[in-house]
């Protein structure tokens, strides 16, 4: 359970730039379901997601993951507690070119010193399961759409984490891929995993899987469901 | 204690694949890098090496070297300083040298005449006979069983038949000599039977050395004595001071590479800090990041040390250091053409990677750590 | 000044260490005044990661100390031609007033800074950064001794003429000198085999007993110095001698040349080893206890008593394996 309290985020503070992406949220994400955040870009659903994830810590107010604060971490610690329980599906899947597809499914796991043979024999499982078994020798460039959202997908899983965060999934993908997504996204919800998505595209809003609805305005809430 | 390992392994395979998916970009830095570790690598091989000649020839040189002096100048030494010298005690050999310089116009160079000693039996010269340093027999294009002719200052006319050319092991310091009987010498330069250029001494216990070179002036008041230790320190001071000028003036170099080294690390493309943005967002953490970048430096530099210094040594010990012959050597007009012995010593190895490798890391590491505390949440944005 | 290559590698090191331990003071001084972990302000994440920076550079450090070191001995060494009287190493240091004592400060900046890493590593490891302050006061420590380290050596590059007359390991290591280097030779072998043994005896049984009790672990620290120069003592008076096979010859330096194998370095590198561990352990055990280091810590701690043991340890056998193997008898 990530429990976010009093949560805001500004970017350059002190600066005539300042933006106040986050301002005031309190929020519940509960294991084991699929929770959208939904809202127009520039609502603030991102940097949300990016404070929920523990990629950026909240200028003010408390973030906790089942029952641990985690906002006042530092850096080092924050990353370990991503490491272990978040895996990002990124909205331009940031794959990174030139390496393989076997090669970028195991880099999250590279800084946790597991053992080569072990990482590579976890990283085959997930392609094959993917069906990409026969992609991974393949330079990420040369995949297709869909080809390069799944082995994001399998990248997120390879540290096994509790939650699965997915930034606009369907934002570069046609109407089959998207079917394909929510099937993946039925999948981890099956195995006990907590998703959550943001997007504004109602072919997720208003898919069936989803639990719960948050949408957001201007750096607010506005409407929950539960 | 596997995991830090493994994880290490892991970056270290990933920094390599960047290398590799990216050589472009790389190639510049390591080719200005090389150059540096040439630069630097050629004039300490070279340096060493003709210290070591230097030293080599020293070996042979007597331990006490006795000359006779009138007003501060070089003077002849006469029968009877050498019988003064053969009553000193603890003195094994005394002998009497005779050398001299002679300009040669017709080569437009000094050469160095000797009359070869009893201590140098693999050099004996019979009457018109000369052995010649490898540098006289290039400029004067002869070769053994060929005549060489010589003239003095006052006109006298030497005739020669070329015995031998001296091998070029030892051509710093022979390469313009030419060996002659005693009695062409003598003749040649029109000496008296009974004066000689200086005395060469040895003695019975190596460790007695100064004392018998204090004896002996006490002895000979007019002689100045010269002592092997005190010219082998004169040439390692001269040589270390000419070989550190160089590396000092190179200090300058040295400089502008680091500045470029940083700046060539600060300026990382879009592509590059993207993919330090989604490594950070994935899991990977600043200190991740910054042993990934300095495996990347390391290997750069490994790269770079092993090129430039392969090429140093190949200029150095192949093409006899061609480049700055001159300002190292500064030798005559007769430069010597010889095949430096080649030798890798660890301290310069060392010398060579402080001076190198330690800027360069210095030089990276607050971009590198610039980079690598770039926010995940870039990614995002 | 002597223009040798290795020397003006040696003083550019040093000016860059000594620089970049200055930035990193001038960085302590901020984050002593500043650090609020509870805060998410900017300043608070910009102090945050210049501690990153810091430790890359006390590493940085370390290994150019380390590589320094060696670099250091062995162009006193070479440079002994230029001297009249150095045969080695011992001579071109005794060339100046400040050769020896910028060898020992090296060896202490060596060891501070290994010290300085340690306690580094242990605070990385804890959610709060529960060591940090301590950790950058002993930067601003640490920075005064690299400072005097870099101008002693400065000032003995300077001070070094050619020609200058010195005396060399065997005047100085003779029996017949005074002064420590004297003393030491002059000791009775039977004397320093005890000093050695029994202090490798004692020392162990202070490691075993800093792996139970925390008072014997930081009695650990002193005694791992103290176990240093007894060690250093041992070797100029009798493991030296047995390495020459030459009753007189006393030098610590002529050891590490390839005449003798460099067998210096598999004796001197444990030395170290043991020595390092073993400040680091007493060091950390004077520091105060925090909960969020309640398990790391300790296991730390364990491991470098146990480096410390095995690095002693080893350092004994290798002495006495060069004493056994050695074709000289000082004792009949």
């Amino acid at each position: 359970m990530i429990e976010l309290t009093g949560v805001t985020k500004v970017y350059d503070q002190d600066k005539p730039t300042r933006v106040d992406a986050v301002r005031g949220v309190d929020l519940t994400i509960d294991d084991g379901r699929v929770t959208v955040l939904a809202g127009p870009s520039g609502s603030g659903k991102t940097t949300l997601l990016t404070v929920i994830g523990c990629l950026a810590r909240p200028t003010t107010g408390r973030v906790a993951i089942d029952g641990d604060l985690v906002s006042g971490l530092p850096e080092r610690f924050l990353t370990e507690v991503r490491r272990k329980t978040f895996g990002f599906v990124f909205q331009r899947f940031n794959l990174i070119r030139g390496l393989s597809a076997l090669d970028n499914v195991m880099l999250p796991a590279y800084p946790t010193g597991i053992a080569h043979a072990a990482l590579r024999d976890r990283a085959l499982a997930l392609l094959d399961h993917f069906g990409l078994a026969d992609r991974s020798r393949a330079v990420v460039e040369t995949l297709s759409g869909g080809e390069s959202q799944r082995v994001a997908i399998a990248r997120a899983l390879i540290n096994d984490p509790a939650v699965v965060i997915a930034d606009e999934p369907t934002a570069s993908l046609d109407g089959a891929r998207v079917e394909q997504f929510l099937t993946i996204a039925a999948e981890l919800k099956a195995q006990g995993k907590t998703v959550l998505i943001t997007s504004h595209d109602p072919r997720i809003t208003r898919a069936a899987l989803v639990d719960r609805l948050v949408a957001m305005a201007d750096g607010r809430i506005v409407e929950a469901t539960s | 204690m596997r995991a830090a390992f493994e994880r290490r392994r892991h970056l270290l395979d990933f920094a390599v694949a960047s290398l590799l998916r990216r050589p472009a970009k790389n190639v510049g830095l390591i080719v200005v890098y090389a150059l540096v570790v040439f630069l630097l690598a050629s004039v300490m091989l070279f340096g060493t090496a003709v210290r070591r000649e230097a030293s080599a020839v020293l070996d042979a040189a007597p331990e006490i070297a006795a000359q006779a002096m009138t007003m501060g100048r070089h003077e002849m030494s006469t029968a009877g300083d050498v019988a003064a010298l053969k009553g000193l005690r603890g003195v094994r050999r005394v002998e009497p040298r005779l050398w001299g310089y002679l300009w040669d116009s017709a080569g437009a160079a000094n050469y160095t005449l000797k009359v070869p000693t009893a201590a140098e039996p693999g050099l004996t010269v019979a009457k018109g006979e000369a052995i010649v340093g490898e540098g006289v027999a290039r400029a004067r294009k002869v070769s053994p069983g060929k005549m060489l002719f010589l003239v003095s200052p006052a006109g006298k006319f030497l005739r020669t038949k070329v015995k031998a050319v001296l091998p070029s092991t030892t051509a710093l310091v022979s390469t313009d000599l030419v060996l002659v009987e005693e009695g062409d010498f003598r003749a040649f330069f029109e000496l008296p039977p009974d004066v000689w250029t200086d005395v060469a001494l040895t003695v019975t216990n190596p460790r007695e050395v100064t004392t018998i070179a204090e004896k002996a002036s006490v002895k000979l008041p007019g002689h100045r004595f010269v002592t092997r230790a005190d010219m082998i320190r004169t040439t390692e001071a001269l040589f270390s001071w000419r070989e550190g000028l160089a590396l000092a003036l190179l200090g300058g170099g040295l400089v502008a590479f680091a500045i470029l080294a940083f700046d060539k690390a600060s300026g990382l493309s879009a592509e590059e800090r993207r993919e330090i943005g989604i490594l950070k967002a994935i899991g990977w953490e600043t200190s991740d990041v910054i042993l990934m970048k300095l495996w990347e430096g390391l290997l750069i530099s490994l790269a770079a040390f092993l090129l430039g210094f392969a090429a140093a040594y190949a200029h150095v010990f192949l093409w006899s250091a061609s480049l700055f012959e001159p300002v190292l050597k500064g030798w005559s007009t007769l430069y010597p053409r010889f095949p430096l012995t080649p030798e890798i010593d660890a301290l310069e190895l060392a010398t060579l990677a402080v001076l190198t490798v330690v800027p360069y890391v210095a030089a990276i590491q607050v971009p590198i750590w610039r980079t690598a505390t770039a926010d995940p949440d870039v990614v995002m944005r | 000044m002597i223009f040798h290559p290795a020397n003006l590698a040696l003083v550019a090191a040093s000016l860059l260490t000594a620089s970049v331990i200055v930035a990193a003071a001038i960085f302590a001084l901020r984050l002593v005044r500043h650090w609020d972990l509870a805060s998410g302000a900017e300043r608070q994440i910009r102090l945050e990661r210049t501690t990153y920076l810091v430790s890359t550079a006390v590493a940085f450090v370390l290994v150019v100390e380390a590589v320094t070191l060696v670099l250091f001995a062995f162009t006193a060494d070479r440079m002994a031609a230029l001297f009249v009287g150095a045969m080695c190493a011992v001579g071109t240091l005794n060339a100046s007033v400040y050769g020896f004592p910028t060898l020992w400060a090296k060896i202490a900046v060596f060891f501070a800074a290994s010290v300085w890493l340690v306690i580094d590593h242990v605070d990385n490891r804890g959610r709060d950064y529960p060591l940090i302050r301590i950790k950058y006061l002993g930067i601003l420590l640490l920075a005064p001794l690299i400072l005097a380290e870099a101008g002693l050596q400065l000032a003995y590059f300077l001070d070094l003429k050619a020609d200058t007359i010195t005396s060399c390991c065997g005047r100085l290591f003779g029996e017949a000198s005074t002064g420590t280097g004297g003393d030491m030779a002059s000791m009775d072998p039977a004397h320093a085999l005890i000093l050695l043994f029994g202090g490798l005896a004692a020392i162990g049984l202070v490691g075993l007993a800093a792996l139970r009790y925390r008072a014997a672990q930081v009695l650990h620290g002193p005694a791992s110095l103290a176990m240093f120069l007894a060690a250093l003592a041992a070797v100029v008076s009798v493991i030296a001698p047995y390495v020459y096979e030459q009753p007189h010859h006393h030098c610590p330096f002529c050891i590490l040349k390839p005449e003798y194998h460099h067998f210096g370095f598999a004796l001197y590198l444990p030395l170290f080893l043991g020595t390092g561990a073993g400040s680091a352990a007493g060091v950390l055990a004077l520091l105060p206890q925090r909960a969020s280091l309640a398990t790391v810590s300790p296991a730390i701690e364990r491991r470098l008593v146990h480096a410390s043991l095995f690095g002693f340890a080893l350092f004994g056998a290798i002495a006495a394996w060069a004493i056994a193997r050695s074709g000289l008898t000082l004792f009949s």
